[in-house]
C-alpha cells in the first residue's frame, strides 16, 4: 500500500510540506513571510537510550537532534565530522548496527537500543585499527576531516561486500560480489574528500581488503 | 635571519630526516577522529551555547526592517545580535565586503544577524522566526553583461607590453585568435567555516578555522575595535582551506559578537547551504588569447587579456599571471580588466591567477600546435625560456620545464596519442590524451618560530603557522629534526596559536618552504646557544644522532638543557633575490580520457603530473597535495560551475548536493613525479611551493584530451557532456 494514503496526504501535498521545511532548514527563503510560522514550538524532549562504541548511553534529548549532533554535541565524541549536514558529503558517516548511515540525516531519537560505531570506537592513536594504519601509511587524507568518514565507509563497504550486497556497477548482480576497484570507488563514492586523497585512499582500503595491512 | 644571497651547504642537506617520505606525524590524531577543529573544542570550552546565522535574502539593496520579537520569544534563545545591536564595526583589511550587513546588503547570503540559543536545534528554529523586510535594489550579475564596462584596475600590475604586439601578430604566418570562458567556482573544503568565540573581560579568544593566524588577528581586533594584543586565535587542525580561510569570515565575527551579547561562549559554525554565497569564491573569467608564431612553432607574438568581476572595492582574478613568463616571444601584451559586480565577494581561490589562466592558455597552445601541425608537447619545448620574457636579461633561478615535458611524455606513453582527434576508440569509447604546462609562481615570506630544547632532550616547535592538509607538522618537524641532529620522535610540533611568533601562515603555495625556512632561523640560533651551553665552537659543532660533537668531543644533545630548557626564537626575512631571479615552478600535466562516442560522459582514465618545484621535504605529503590539486582540477574541467542566477544574482547550487566536486568514481591512480631539484634561490631550505603547481594546468590538460578523444573543441568551462553530445562524431 502506498504509504500516502495511509497518511491520507495527497503526494502533492507532501511534496509542498517537505519542500517548505527543507527550504525553513536550508536557506530562509526569498520570501521570508510566508514561511515563517508565528509562534516558536517548544522543544520536545525525549529519552532515549543506545550503545556507542561498546558503552551503553542514555540521554535526554530535544527531538530535533541529529544522531550525529547526538555524538558531537551531547555525547563529546567529534570524531564524527559535520561537513554538511544535509546528506550531501559522508563527513558524518558511522556504523549503526553494523551498517553505515549518514549520521547528519537521520535523529538520535530513532535509535533507541542501537549499537552504533564511530571512528573513536574502531581504534585509538596507540592501537590503531587497520584501516586507520593503512590510511596513514598510504597518505589517505590531507586535512583530515574527511577522513573518519571515509574510514567508517570502508568498514561498511568491506561488509557490504562479504555480505553479497550489489553495487551500481557490479555487473551480475547474481553473482557474488566481488572485491574491485571499480567496485571501491563506487561505493565510497559518498564520501566526498576536498583535498582529493581518493587515489591514496583506494590503495588504503585495498591493502586492508587484500589483508597485506 | 636574512636571506640575502644564494643558499650554500647547511644542515639541511644532510636530507637524513628531511626530504624523506615520513608518515604524517598528525596521522594517529587524524585518522582516529582525535585530532580537534575549531567547532569540536568542548575541552577548551566546555559550557559555550551555539548561535545561527541569518542571512540576506537579496543580493543588493537594503533592510527596511528586521523584526526579531518572535524569535527573541523562542525557546532558549539568549540574544540576537543585528548591524543595529552590534553598533560600528569596521571592515577588516582582507575583505570586501562586511561580515555582518544591514541595513545596506552588499550580497546574497551576507549575514544580517546572529541568533544565540542554549542548543543548536532551538539557534536553528529561532533564525527562522526573524523577518526580515527588504527594499531591492538592481545590480549587475552577468560578467558577459558587464565586460563592456569593466576597467582597468588601480592596484598591481594589470598590463604589460613588450615590443610590438600588433604588428608582429598582424604579420604572423599562423595564428590563433579566441575567447575562452571559466566559471565562478568554490572552494568547497570540507569543513565549514566555523568558531568558538570567549570573552574574559576584554580579551577574546576565537577557536576557528583561519588558514592566515595573523592576519586573522589583526582583521578580528580591526573590525571589533579592539587592541590586536586583546585577540587570540587558535587553529591548530583545519579542514581543508584552498584560500577560502585565508581571511577572517562571518562565523567569527558572528562568534564575537554573539558571546558577547549572551555572556556566554558561541559556536558558530557556517550552514553548508549559506557557505557558497556568504564566503568567497574564485571569480569567473572572459579570457582573450592571442598567438601568433612562425611556420617552424616559434611565438612571434602573445597576448592574453582577462576580465572578471567583483563587488566595488575588490580585485581581479589575475589570470593573466603566467602568460608573461611561461613561454618565449619578442612582443607580447597582457590586459586584465575588472568589472564591477554584485554577487557574492570574489578572492583567492587556489593558485588565484595561474588556475584560471591556464585553463585557457593552455588550451589556445593546443589549437596553435594543431595550426603548425606539431606535437603539443614539442610546440612547448620549442617555445621554452630561460629568462623571464618580459625583462630579457632577468633569468629564472631554476627552470626544467622542458625536462618535465619530456619525463611526462615518455612517462605516459605520449607518442601513441594519435594526432588526428577522434580516431582511438576502445569499444563504445572514443579515447583521447592530453597536455598542459604547469606554472605557478614561487612566492616567499617572512616567517618566525621558536625552538625549545627540553631537559628531556625532546625539541619543541611553536609557530603560528597552519597546517590545513598541506602536511605542516610533518615537514616543520622533520625540519627541526635535521637541523638539531634529533629523531623525529624526538619533536613535538604546536601550532596554528597567535600567542606563538609569526609564521609565512598558508597561502599561494609559500607555506611549507617559508614555514620551514623559518624554524630553519629558529634552530641556528637554538644550535647557537646549545654550543654555546656545552662550551663548544657554534660554527663547527656537529648536531647528529642526538648528540653535539666539536673540537673532539661528542655529548648527548640533552645534556645542554640539564639545569634548564633552551628557548630560541628567529624568523627569516628576505633581500631582493626574487628581484635577482624570477622564482617559479613548473610541470607538466598528462591525461587520458574516454568519451562515450553515443552519450558525451567523459571518464578520466589515466593522470601524470611531472613536477619541477624546488627541494621536496617531504615526497609524502608533497605528493598527496599533488594528487589533491589534480582532483580539483578535474573538477574545474569537467563539473565545477557556480550557477549565477542573473536576475536575483545569487549562486544557485549553493550545497554539496548542486556544487559537484569530485567524488571517488571520477578519480583514478593518479601517478606524480618529482624531478630532482633544490633551487638555493629560494630558501635555506632550497625549496619551493608545489601545493598549487599541482592544479596548474590540469583541467586544459583534460580540455585538450576531451578534443583529441572527441575533436571537439570546448573553450567554456566545465567540458561536460551538453557541449559535446551535438557534435560527436557519428556513432
Ligand atoms: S554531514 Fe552528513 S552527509 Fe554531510
Ligand atoms: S582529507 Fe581533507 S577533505 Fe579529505
Amino acid at each position: 500500500m502506498d504509504i500516502t494514503d495511509q497518511l491520507n496526504i495527497s503526494r502533492r501535498g507532501f511534496l509542498k510540506l517537505t519542500a517548505v521545511s527543507a527550504t525553513v532548514a536550508a536557506t530562509p527563503p526569498l520570501v521570508a513571510r510566508a514561511a515563517v510560522p508565528d509562534v516558536a514550538r517548544a522543544p520536545v524532549t525525549q529519552q532515549v537510550a543506545m550503545e556507542v562504541n561498546g558503552k551503553p548511553a542514555t540521554l535526554s534529548l530535544d527531538t530535533r537532534t541529529t544522531l550525529l549532533d547526538a555524538l558531537r554535541e551531547h555525547m563529546h565524541l567529534t570524531g564524527t565530522k559535520k561537513g554538511c549536514d544535509h546528506g550531501q558529503c559522508g563527513a558524518c558517516t558511522v556504523l549503526v548496527d553494523g551498517r553505515r548511515i549518514n549520521s547528519c540525516l537521520t535523529l538520535a531519537v530513532m535509535h533507541e537500543g542501537s549499537k552504533v560505531t564511530t571512528i573513536e570506537g574502531l581504534g585509538t592513536p596507540d592501537a590503531l585499527h587497520p584501516l586507520q594504519a593503512a590510511f596513514i601509511k598510504h597518505d589517505g587524507y590531507q586535512c583530515g576531516y574527511c577522513t573518519p568518514g571515509q574510514i567508517c565507509s570502508a568498514v561498511g563497504v568491506l561488509d557490504e561486500i562479504r555480505r553479497d550486497v550489489p553495487s551500481h556497477v557490479t555487473a551480475d548482480i547474481g553473482a557474488k560480489a566481488t572485491f574491485s576497484t571499480a567496485e571501491l570507488r563506487e561505493r565510497m563514492s559518498g564520501n566526498i574528500c576536498r583535498c582529493g586523497a581518493y587515489s591514496n585512499i583506494v590503495e588504503a582500503i585495498t591493502e586492508v581488503q587484500e589483508g597485506r595491512a | 635571519m636574512k636571506f640575502d644571497t644564494p643558499a650554500t651547504t647547511n644542515p639541511i642537506d644532510r636530507l637524513k630526516v628531511i626530504g624523506q617520505p615520513h608518515d604524517r606525524i598528525d596521522g594517529p590524531l587524524k585518522t582516529t577522529g582525535t585530532a580537534h577543529y575549531a567547532y569540536e573544542r568542548h575541552d577548551a570550552v566546555p559550557n559555550h551555547v551555539y548561535g545561527y546565522i541569518v542571512p540576506a535574502t537579496i543580493a543588493k539593496g537594503r533592510v527596511v526592517n528586521i523584526d526579531t520579537a518572535t524569535a527573541r520569544r523562542a525557546p532558549g534563545v539568549l540574544a540576537i545580535v543585528t548591524a543595529k545591536e552590534a553598533g560600528p564595526l569596521t571592515k577588516g583589511q582582507y575583505n570586501t565586503a562586511k561580515l555582518l550587513g544591514g541595513p545596506e546588503v552588499q550580497h546574497y547570503h551576507q549575514a544580517l544577524a546572529v541568533v544565540v540559543a542554549e542548543t543548536f536545534e532551538e539557534a536553528r528554529a529561532a533564525a527562522g522566526l526573524v523577518r526580515v523586510d527588504y527594499a531591492r535594489s538592481p545590480g549587475a550579475f552577468d560578467l558577459a553583461a558587464a565586460k563592456g564596462r569593466a576597467v582597468k584596475p588601480e592596484d598591481g600590475q594589470p598590463d604589460t607590453a613588450v615590443g610590438d604586439f600588433a604588428g608582429a601578430f598582424a604579420s604572423a604566418p599562423v595564428t590563433l585568435d579566441a575567447m575562452y570562458t571559466t566559471p565562478d567556482q568554490s572552494h568547497a573544503m570540507m569543513e565549514p567555516h566555523a568558531t568558538i568565540a570567549a570573552w574574559e573581560g576584554d580579551k577574546l579568544t576565537l577557536w576557528t578555522a583561519n588558514q592566515m593566524i595573523h592576519w586573522g588577528k589583526g582583521d578580528v581586533a580591526k573590525t571589533l575595535g579592539l587592541p590586536p594584543d586583546n585577540v587570540r586565535l587558535v587553529s591548530p587542525y583545519i579542514g581543508g582551506g584552498f584560500g577560502g580561510k585565508l581571511f577572517v569570515r562571518a562565523d567569527a565575527i558572528l562568534a564575537a559578537l554573539g558571546a558577547k551579547a549572551a555572556g556566554r561562549p558561541v559556536a558558530v559554525a557556517l550552514p553548508r547551504p549559506v557557505m557558497f554565497n556568504n564566503t568567497t569564491h574564485r571569480p569567473a573569467t572572459i579570457q582573450r588569447i592571442r598567438i601568433g608564431a612562425t611556420p617552424d612553432g616559434k611565438i612571434t607574438a602573445i597576448g592574453h587579456e582577462s576580465w572578471s568581476g567583483d563587488l566595488p572595492g575588490g580585485g581581479p582574478e589575475t589570470a593573466v599571471q603566467q602568460t608573461r613568463l611561461l613561454y618565449a616571444g619578442a612582443n607580447r601584451m597582457t590586459a586584465t580588466r575588472l568589472a564591477t559586480l554584485d554577487l557574492p565577494e570574489g578572492n583567492a581561490m587556489r593558485a588565484p591567477g595561474e588556475a584560471s589562466g591556464l585553463m585557457a592558455l593552455e588550451i589556445a597552445m593546443d589549437e596553435m600546435a594543431e595550426k603548425l601541425k606539431l606535437d603539443p608537447v614539442d610546440f612547448r619545448v620549442r617555445n621554452d625560456t630561460q629568462e623571464d620574457p618580459e625583462k630579457p636579461g632577468r633569468r629564472f633561478s631554476q627552470r626544467n620545464f622542458v625536462q618535465c615535458m619530456r619525463k611526462g611524455a615518455e612517462q605516459f606513453g605520449w607518442s601513441k596519442r594519435s594526432a588526428t582527434p577522434g580516431k582511438m576508440r576502445d569499444g563504445a569509447w572514443l579515447v583521447g590524451m592530453g597536455v598542459a604546462s604547469a606554472f605557478r609562481n614561487n612566492l616567499v615570506m617572512k616567517s618566525g618560530a621558536r625552538v625549545r630544547l627540553g631537559t628531556d632532550g625532546r625539541a619543541t616547535v611553536e609557530t603560528d603557522m597552519t597546517d590545513i592538509g598541506t602536511g605542516s607538522y610533518t615537514i616543520i618537524a622533520q625540519t627541526a629534526a635535521e637541523m638539531l641532529g634529533l629523531p623525529l620522535s624526538q619533536v613535538s610540533v604546536v601550532l596554528g596559536d597567535s600567542s606563538f611568533p609569526v609564521s609565512s601562515g598558508s597561502g599561494g603555495q609559500w607555506g611549507g618552504n617559508s614555514s620551514t625556512a623559518g624554524v630553519y632561523a629558529a634552530c641556528v640560533k637554538l644550535r647557537e646557544a646549545i654550543a654555546g651551553a656545552l662550551g663548544m665552537d657554534a660554527a663547527s659543532a656537529v648536531f647528529d644522532d642526538g648528540k653535539v660533537s666539536a673540537g673532539g668531543r661528542s655529548v648527548p644533545i640533552a645534556e645542554a638543557a640539564k639545569s634548564g630548557e633552551i628557548v630560541a626564537e628567529d624568523s627569516m626575512e628576505y633581500g631582493d633575490l626574487e628581484k635577482t631571479f624570477q622564482q617559479s615552478t613548473f610541470g607538466a600535466h598528462f591525461v587520458e580520457v574516454a568519451v562515450h562516442a553515443a552519450t558525451g560522459e567523459i571518464r578520466v582514465r589515466r593522470m601524470l603530473a611531472v613536477c619541477a618545484a624546488g627541494r621536496i621535504l617531504n615526497p609524502k605529503s608533497a605528493r598527496s597535495q599533488v594528487i589533491g590539486a589534480m582532483t580539483m582540477g578535474v573538477g574545474a574541467a569537467l563539473m565545477e560551475d557556480l550557477y549565477v542566477d542573473k536576475r536575483l544574482g545569487f549562486f544557485v547550487n549553493h550545497d554539496l548536493a548542486g556544487y559537484e566536486v569530485p567524488v571517488h568514481a571520477d578519480i583514478p591512480h593518479q601517478e606524480v613525479i618529482f624531478l630532482d631539484e633544490a633551487d638555493p634561490v629560494s630558501s635555506p631550505m632550497k625549496a619551493k611551493g608545489v601545493g598549487e603547481l599541482g592544479l596548474c594546468g590540469v583541467a586544459a590538460a583534460i580540455a585538450n584530451a576531451v578534443y583529441n578523444a572527441t575533436g571537439v573543441r570546448v573553450r567554456d568551462y566545465p567540458v561536460t557532456l551538453d557541449k559535446l553530445l551535438d557534435r560527436l562524431p557519428t556513432v
